[in-house]
């Protein structure tokens, strides 16, 4: 029990510490290559002048509190309530998937599923949002069937890749990119099936109705005082909740330790007494669930459209959820914090978009970067290791220079003998 | 017949030639998940030196020319660039998989996010919107072969199928395939590099440099995949990039994986899905006998049915096979050398 172990703690709570440095060293990478990325292809670029590619690095940077230009034309930084509010809105979806595609890990599973999983909860919770009539229901318990359902759905759908991979121990990776694009498909024969696209507008083509044309909307619980002319709203509040609820299932109920017994090693789990097969289609249907509830949330704000001719790309939002999940260290409450910042540099490659000649997609690089160098984190907390080590033998005075070390580092060795 | 034999070649040509780059990695003991994302890098280069060369004037000077010959040099030319910046940018995977013992399912997806960001990013920049093409014509202006080219009056058959508005790529992907197919299981080398996704503890002490294979191995996938994405974009995207290729890359995973990691299989395999691909992406003017009634479309069944098709076969011919799916033994595993 590492409560009864000091020494279990403390070595856990030191390894914590390595585990956030290696996430802040993936950001602080992944921040680099963009603007290096930006850097390089504003020099090449004729078009492009010194001073936009300067602003483009600062925006990548500080864009989440960029304030416009002055009047000399140069870029003005202070507190952005609508910023800071947008990134709320935004970061509630991603904070979802990401906790999704976190639990699913630390069951031992990749839920690369997250998109298809985020697509159904879209389709299910605008489908019966749209289609209550409002004027028999109130908008209040017609929310909360479509935020329900839509969970249940999720859940059903996560629920696939799961059984396949418990029963017919099919590669669950396989299994759910299939059932992306699956739902992809779905979910565009749905709404071309359907009466809810947007024919009203007419310009806008592939698009259905936002959920407030059938006055749904979630509640803002108060967050359009604190950032005023923003999308924020009380799904944020929603996403946290989430986190917390899980964070106590895995790491406080005896639940959340078979799944993740079951993650850790399957067989020894079964000879334990553990139900393997019904844990991983469980942490499976979990993970969907989540997804869904990401999907949900998005939609239900009312101030969003869903382009629903979405047959042949899925949405990024699930995606971004696996580099949440993989910066957080799969950690439930982590997924909070990586989720939001996620956001923000969403929320920097809009302003991006609108203040100098660089796109959003810089964003998109960053988080690949990003996911590319926390597949390093084993190397990196190894490296943490090793410089902690070496600080240790200096305090200790003596250099214990193995012959290992030593053909490692001959001139760092020789280095200190000199 | 023709129409539908050339558009099942269409889809089936970059499935067959993607799901080979995926045995190659996967057969050296590399889990390859960045084939969809190396496609679209490699259609975004391909582009890219397509249009480089139409900038110099060669491609009009060509067609003023009616050089037809000379045109397909350049995308002769194209397709091995396309190798080159396929195999440069599988070092990413290589680099962390070999090297670094990274987790390759992860890295995987990182390239495949890194792709179509990169390229819609540089995309944006060049053209100002969110595609790609060439400066002027595509495809069938500049690459499409057609019988008039080659002076072939007859209107048999084969002659429309396989000659009349090919492209040079379709014969270029089956050479390139069958020779890989060839080395991979006919001569020394293939024999190491499957060693090395069986037993790579076991090569090594026959003293075969496993980091070497494996770099070989993925560099030939990064190589494949690349000219798969340009290959799909030349015969069915009007040469232009846009930062996806449809989920192909991730099809030609599961005809790999369908396929047994067996060459002949994947080629089979891929003909079998690009023909559903095709009815996906033509139902409604699919004229099966030449009678001029199309069945399909009269069924009314919705278009969105045939395009899941092939994702949902997959998933129900895995569900029958996985148990009986032999993958290489030691994919995905980092090589450690003291495992001995």
């Amino acid at each position: 029990m590492p409560k009864t172990d000091k020494n279990g703690l403390l070595k856990q709570e030191k390894q914590s510490s390595k585990t956030l440095l290696a996430s802040l060293i993936s950001i602080f990478i992944g921040l680099i290559v963009g603007a290096i990325v930006v850097w390089v292809v504003g020099a090449v670029t004729p078009e492009i002048t010194a001073k936009g590619t300067s602003d483009g690095i600062k925006l990548i940077l500080f864009g989440l509190f960029n304030t416009g230009r002055n009047a000399s034309g140069a870029l003005t930084f202070g507190f952005n309530a609508v910023n800071i509010g947008n990134m709320l809105f935004r970061a509630t979806p991603i904070i979802l998937t990401g906790l999704s595609v976190a639990i699913a890990n630390q069951t031992g599973l990749f839920n690369i599923g997250a998109p298809g999983q985020y697509l159904i909860g879209t389709c299910v919770s605008l489908y019966l949002a749209l289609s209550i009539p409002s004027d028999k229901v109130h908008p209040v318990l017609i929310w909360l069937i479509a935020f329900v359902a839509a969970m249940a759905a999720g859940a059903l759908w996560g629920a696939i890749p799961g059984a396949l991979k418990a029963f017919l121990n099919m590669n669950e990776v396989i299994a759910c990119i299939m059932c992306n694009w699956i739902a992809a498909n779905v979910v565009t024969w749905i709404f071309d099936e359907s009466n809810l696209k947007n024919t009203t507008e007419g310009t806008k083509t592939a698009y259905i109705y936002k959920t407030t044309y059938n006055n749904v909307a979630t509640g803002k619980m108060g967050l359009d005082k604190i950032f005023p002319g923003s999308q924020v709203n009380g799904g944020f509040f929603i996403a946290v909740l989430f986190c917390i609820i899980m964070w106590v299932i895995m790491s406080k109920t005896t639940f959340g330790y078979q799944l993740k017994a079951c993650g850790s090693n399957r067989h020894a789990a079964k000879y334990a007494g553990i139900a393997d097969k019904r844990n991983i289609v469980l942490s499976m249907a979990i993970a969907g669930a989540l997804s869904s509830a990401a999907g949900a949330l998005y939609y239900l704000a009312g101030n969003t459209e869903f382009f629903w001719s979405t047959y042949q790309s899925l949405p990024a939002a699930g995606f971004t959820g696996i580099a949440v999940a993989l910066l957080a260290v799969n950690n439930p409450l982590g997924v909070i914090f990586s989720g939001s910042f996620m956001s923000m540099l969403t929320v920097c490659g809009t302003q991006l978009t609108y203040m100098t000649p660089f796109n959003e997609y810089i964003t998109d690089v960053i988080i690949a970067v990003i996911v590319y160098i926390s597949a390093f984190s084993l190397i990196i907390k190894m490296l943490l290791n090793k410089r902690k080590e070496k600080q240790y033998d200096k305090r200790d005075g003596g250099e214990l220079i193995t012959p290992e070390k030593a053909q490692d580092e001959p001139a760092e060795a020789a280095g200190k003998e000199a | 017949m023709s129409f539908l034999i050339r558009q099942t070649l269409m889809f089936a040509i970059p499935l067959m030639i993607v799901a080979l780059a995926g045995v190659f990695a996967e057969r050296s003991g590399i889990i390859n998940l960045a084939l969809e994302g190396t496609m679209i890098f490699g259609a975004f280069m391909g582009v890219v030196f397509c249009r480089l060369l139409q900038k110099k004037g060669l491609f009009e000077t060509a067609r003023a020319a009616n050089n037809w010959q000379a045109l397909q040099g350049y995308l002769l030319l194209a397709l091995l660039f396309v190798a080159l910046a396929g195999a440069v940018f599988s070092l990413l995977l290589a680099l962390a998989a070999i090297n670094f013992s990274a987790n390759q399912t992860i890295v995987g997806t990182a390239m495949n996010m890194l792709a179509p960001a990169l390229v819609l990013f540089l995309v944006r920049i060049i053209a100002h919107q969110n595609a790609l093409g060439l400066l002027n014509g595509g495809s069938a202006t500049f690459f499409m072969i057609k019988k008039a080219n080659l002076g072939i009056e007859s209107e048999g058959f084969l002659v429309e199928t396989f000659i009349n508005k090919a492209y040079l790529t379709t014969y270029f992907c089956i050479l390139v395939f069958v020779i890989l197919s060839v080395i991979l299981y006919k001569t020394k080398f293939g024999l190491r590099l499957r060693a090395c996704g069986e037993n790579p503890q076991a090569a090594a002490s026959l003293g075969i440099n496993v980091y070497k294979m494996r770099y070989i191995g993925t560099m030939i996938s990064g190589a494949l995949a690349g000219i798969g994405g340009f290959v799909f974009s030349v015969t069915s995207a009007n040469t232009t990039s846009n930062g996806e290729v449809a989920g192909m890359g991730f099809l030609a995973l599961a005809v790999m994986i369908f396929g047994n990691w067996k060459p002949l299989n994947i080629a089979l395999d891929a003909m079998l899905f690009g023909l559903f691909k095709c009815i996906g992406a033509s139902y409604a003017t699919l004229d099966i006998n030449g009678d001029g009634i199309f069945k399909l479309a009269e069924i009314g069944i919705s278009p969105y049915f045939y395009r899941l098709l092939p994702y949902l076969i997959t998933l129900i011919v895995l569900m029958l096979t996985s148990k009986s799916s032999r993958a290489p033994k030691a994919e995905g595993q980092p090589y450690d050398k003291g495992m001995r």
